[in-house]
């Protein structure tokens, strides 16, 4: 549950560790109890799982050009190890959606998100991602993305921010961390995690 | 302007002739538009701006926004309706103006209206399996999302309508032949800046044709207008071409004010001039950035990114946002400007110019990028006029289309700059005029950001905006072309019909002019070069 000396100008330190569901989500995995030789070796690997995140770039509109900024100079999520974007989802480890899913796209993006490898995850980026945002109305968008594919980060803002954007990737490291990568949830909340008690060490 | 509307009427005896302002209406029952087309077409109308498509409650009709290349502040309206409405018909005018092709597919998408004679009436933006017609007002909403990719077949499938001895022919048939190589780029594609969908048939490494695929990012916005009160379909407008949403917003504060017979203060007027050209410079830069990124160089795109962050910072300052900075209202601006800005601004303008010179020399002279970008991709003249492609790249080919020099708005009358022309209408043309328009655009900024009037920054409007009955258009020039916006008020909070002209649109036409004969590698250069913004596309 460490948080690394993340240095963005206008979000205080402390922030970072401001995040209920985690603590929640850790006292879930500790609830069981994990023996010392898989837990470290898990810690182990996480920390490598956790520094090297790589997104598959899936911009439909506005808040493309916002994650463009982020890979840009000034906000450089290289800082975090993020900079490795795909183009093929198989070797993608996060599946960022910004901007609109409209109904000729949500087959796509089922596709895509289907063709990544385990373990995957999903960010949401802008308010359409996370809920038709200002096009909630309208006949031909998706209302959320969750309607598709299950979402473990959501990062709010019509666009937001780069800062936004880099709390919300750097949410979703801790979220790697704290795993047990030998005993993964089977989507993105913990409590779906008693359903792949039986099969735990397939890895 | 007389003279031209009275020769129109006496050559169109048939037609309801009108004249407003700058403004000339032709109504024609629709079995006589393709004569009334060709008429005016001899008269020098080789300029569709716009088609719109109108349910208008009993009748199913469209109205063509014409213009003459030779004299573009004069428009004409070609207006012609079918009172069927369960199988609606109208006179296909493709072979008239290339930009039709794509105007009557997506009319027929939205509104069911069957062109005849139209060698390609699939649906653009929806799907083959959506149910109704949406922006029809008897519309009932009973389409759920997909799971299921959209077939090959379907998207292939050609449908003809021709009229033979006064009995219609249905014909169908296949967009790509059996023994025909076709591949796909994107709707996921880096270099397809944004959802676009093109599908190439190829033969070895040269593009035989492409066909592009639409409607991925398509968010109904039209449809949504219909339905939200003035002041917030400025907040749709921003999110159509987010690169020039600054700009978009502005067409749509202008037409509100021309319709209600409001004038934006004098500080406004300025402080938007401003703001739009500082969108623009953002824009080019990004365009930029990315077009040197295409060619593989990652460095170029940094830069760009480096100086949009001080333009970012700017907006920031002063509006609040970033990307979306939501400034312009109507009747002036959303707050007073920030203390700061005219001293960020006046800053701002040489650092620019300093780098520019630099993303000369780091760029334009290389000889990789020279290789790539000379010699490739030509449209002509005569091909921009027809398919309508504005803005940069249309002054790339040698045609005057800026709407600042046509119908001067806001501050742009009291400035002097120069509308940056080339003719050859190459890659490289393309490539070369954005850099350029920089300068220009920082010009008008200098001449500007001194003089800005003190004073009120916006007029005070009623809490609820009603536009008096009528039609209205405007048009201003983003970054990417002629915008333009079509009102239909009946004397609502909300308006009857818009209808946005997205240059985006017409620049991926002529993407599907250049490219055959083309090298796959090219394709990608030639996109980028056209710069075309994909949600502004569906809308």
């Amino acid at each position: 549950m460490e948080v690394k000396n993340i240095r963005i100008k206008n979000i205080p330190h402390e922030e970072f560790k401001d995040n209920e569901y985690l603590e929640k989500y850790v006292a879930q995995l500790r609830e069981g109890g994990v023996n010392v030789v898989v837990g470290a070796l898990s810690d182990l690997i996480n920390w490598g799982r956790s520094n090297s995140v790589w997104p598959l770039t899936f911009a439909t509109s506005c808040c493309g050009i916002e994650f463009m900024c982020v890979g840009a100079a000034r906000a450089d999520f290289a800082r975090f190890g993020w900079e490795v974007t795909r183009n093929s989802p198989r070797q993608a480890d996060v599946l960022m959606v910004f901007g609109t899913i409209v109904h000729k796209m949500a087959p796509v993006l089922k596709r895509l998100y289907e063709q990544m490898a385990e373990p995957k995850y999903v960010m949401a980026v802008g308010s359409c991602a996370i809920g038709g945002g200002p096009f909630k109305s309208s006949y031909h968008v998706v209302k959320g993305v969750e309607e598709i594919i299950p979402v473990d980060v959501y990062v709010p803002g019509c666009p937001p921010r780069p800062d936004a954007i880099l709390y919300g990737m750097l949410q979703l490291e801790r979220k790697i961390k704290v795993q047990n990568f030998f005993r993964l949830p089977a989507g993105p909340h913990p409590d779906e995690s008693s359903k792949t008690e039986g099969d735990g060490d397939n890895e | 302007m007389e003279t031209t509307s009275s020769r129109i009427a006496a050559a169109l005896d048939y037609a309801a002739v009108a004249v407003e302002g700058n403004t000339t209406t032709v109504a024609v029952p629709w079995e006589r538009a393709h004569e009334a087309g060709e008429a005016l077409r001899r008269e020098g109308y080789d300029y569709l701006i716009d088609m719109v498509g109108v349910d208008g409650g009993d009748t199913l009709g469209v109205t063509c926004y014409l213009s003459q290349s030779e004299n573009p502040a004069h428009v004409l309206k070609l207006k012609y309706s079918t009172t069927e409405r369960e199988r609606p018909r109208l006179t296909s005018l493709h072979d008239l103006w290339g930009t039709a092709n794509v105007y009557e597919r997506e009319i027929y998408d939205f509104f069911g209206i069957v062109f005849i004679g139209h060698p390609d009436m699939r649906r653009i933006f929806l799907r083959n399996d959506w149910k109704g017609y949406p922006l029809r007002k008897d519309y009932v909403e009973r389409n759920d999302v997909p799971l299921d990719n959209e077939r090959i077949d379907d998207m292939e499938r050609v449908c003809t309508v021709t009229l033979e001895m006064g009995q219609e022919r249905e014909a169908v048939s296949k967009l790509f032949g059996e023994e025909e190589y076709v591949v796909n780029f994107g709707p996921q594609h880096p270099a397809m800046h944004g959802v676009l969908h093109l599908r190439a048939s190829l033969d070895g490494e040269q593009i035989r044709s492409i066909d592009p695929v639409f409607g991925y990012i398509h968010r109904g916005m039209e449809k949504m207008c219909e339905s939200y009160t003035y002041p917030q379909i400025l907040h749709l407008a921003d999110r159509l071409d987010y690169l020039s949403g600054t700009m978009n917003r502005h067409a749509v504060c202008l037409l509100a004010e021309k319709a209600l017979g409001l004038e934006a203060p004098e500080k406004a007027h300025y402080v938007r001039t401003i703001l739009d050209e500082l969108t623009r410079i953002a824009s080019h830069l990004l365009g930029w950035g990315c077009m040197a990124m295409d060619m593989g160089a990652i460095t170029a795109f940094v830069y760009g990114m480096r100086d949009r962050e001080k333009v970012m910072d700017i907006f920031e300052e002063t509006a609040g946002g970033r990307l979306m900075a939501g400034y312009g209202v109507i009747g002036g601006l959303a707050q007073d400007i920030h203390p700061n800005f005219q001293k960020r601004v006046s800053e701002f303008i040489p650092y620019m110019r300093k780098m520019l010179r630099e993303h000369h020399l780091l760029f334009t002279g290389n000889p990789i990028a020279r290789g790539r970008m000379e010699g490739v991709g030509r449209l002509t003249l005569q091909q921009a006029v027809s398919l309508g492609v504005t803005g940069p790249s249309g002054r790339a080919s040698g045609w005057h289309n800026d709407m600042r020099k046509i119908e001067p708005y806001a501050a742009y009358g009291k400035v002097d700059f120069e509308e940056v022309m080339r003719s050859d209408g190459l890659t490289f043309d393309r490539y070369v005029i954005r850099l350029d328009e920089i300068e220009q655009s920082l010009r008008i900024i200098e001449q500007l950001v001194d003089n800005i009037p003190s004073g009120a920054w916006a007029v005070k409007t009623k809490p609820v905006v009603k536009l008096p009955e009528g039609e209205f258009f405007q048009r201003v020039e983003n970054a990417r072309g002629q915008f333009c916006v079509h009102v239909e008020s009946r004397g609502d909070k909300s308006p009857y019909r818009v209808k946005f002209r997205s240059p985006s649109l017409t620049l991926v036409g002529g993407l599907k002019a250049i490219a055959p004969g083309t090298k796959v590698a090219d394709l990608i250069m030639l996109g980028a070069s056209l710069d075309y913004v994909i949600p502004c596309i569906d809308r």
